[in-house]
């Protein structure tokens, strides 16, 4: 696979992954803003991406004393771990299993109890409001942070990687802000069906990596993973979605 | 401590949402690492039995999950 294509899939797998999660993040924000004003949500938000940025400062350079090998088996499995629970989630709200993720109904549950806060007058609902934005930053980002080094480890590419990040969450707070409201529409499940077959994909490479597997097709490889991963996934929901439909009757 | 704790297993939370799915997982890669070991001139069967495996085990939680 050449430099280009590499670059290409390492930032489509970050932009998407790390979309989703800015998505989940920005809801509450909103939410904080909306009922606090932006002074708390702001604040809260930017402590949060400080603590982050200490967390990638402290993790980043460690990484590159670790052995090669080392590093693939252990990004490798984190990232199975990690990708085939976003994808078994996915596999499970696309056949009705269990519900959809619903960006409107996390918005109005954390209104709601930003307001119940506020009718009480406790004292400290700004900084409770700012705590709620700050969480929801570090443990989204948290995500974020965990697919950058894990995609972008393996083979030198976190410039890449962090820049396809970043972008993602310039695009969607952006876009946040010029509608101030929950991005709903956004295709939260497909999103997450795509990029839990891609990291799953990345998982099995270097896993497999680790382990001194010569792939056939190198990197190619990984596009023949994503094919299987997405295959498996829609035979799930296809096998899953009638039995599903049934019991509901 | 309760703060801690609570950020563990948020960071657990990460990586682990069905047990029996992360302890399939780990058993597949504790599989393909065995057949490493034991067949060190069949790289390509290790490759097989961590991608199979690990197709196989998400399809047979995902219907495991909804029989439940």
């Amino acid at each position: 696979m050449d430099e280009i294509a590499r670059i290409g899939s390492v930032a489509a797998t970050t932009f998407l992954a790390s979309s989703v999660e800015a998505v989940e993040a920005l809801t509450i924000i909103l939410a904080v803003a909306t009922v606090r004003g932006w002074r708390p949500a702001g604040l809260g938000a930017l402590a949060g991406l400080a603590i982050l940025a200490i967390a990638v400062i402290a993790l980043g350079p460690a990484l590159e004393f670790a052995p090669l090998h080392v590093l693939q088996l252990a990004i490798g499995v984190l990232l199975l771990l990690f990708g085939m629970r976003w994808l078994r989630k996915a596999i499970l709200r696309a056949a009705g299993v269990i519900a959809l993720h619903d960006e409107a109904k996390a918005f109005a549950a954390t209104t709601a109890q930003l307001r119940e806060q506020d009718a009480q007058r406790i004292a400290r609902a700004d900084w409770l409001a700012g705590l709620a934005s700050l969480k929801a930053v570090v443990l989204e980002g948290l995500e974020v942070v965990f697919i950058v080094l894990a995609v972008g480890a393996g083979r030198g590419m976190i410039v890449p990687a962090s820049l396809a990040a970043l972008a993602a969450c310039l695009v969607v707070a952006a876009a946040g802000l010029i509608l101030y409201r929950p991005l709903a529409r956004v295709p939260e499940n497909t999103l997450k069906f795509a990029v839990g077959a891609l990291l799953s994909a990345f998982g099995v490479f270097w896993t497999g990596e680790g382990l001194g597997v010569p792939w056939p097709g190198e990197d190619w490889t990984i596009l023949a993973l994503v094919a299987a991963f997405l295959a498996v996934g829609f035979l799930g929901v296809a096998l899953v979605r009638p039995a599903q439909a049934e019991g509901a009757r | 401590m309760s703060a801690l704790a609570a950020i563990l297993r948020e960071l657990a939370g990460l990586f682990v949402d069905d047990g029996l799915l992360a302890l399939a997982i780990l058993a597949v890669v504790a599989l393909a690492g065995v057949c490493a070991a034991l067949a060190p001139g069949a790289p390509l069967l290790v490759g097989a039995v961590l991608a199979f495996g690990c197709l196989g085990v998400l399809l047979a939680n995902v219907l495991a999950t909804t029989r439940r």
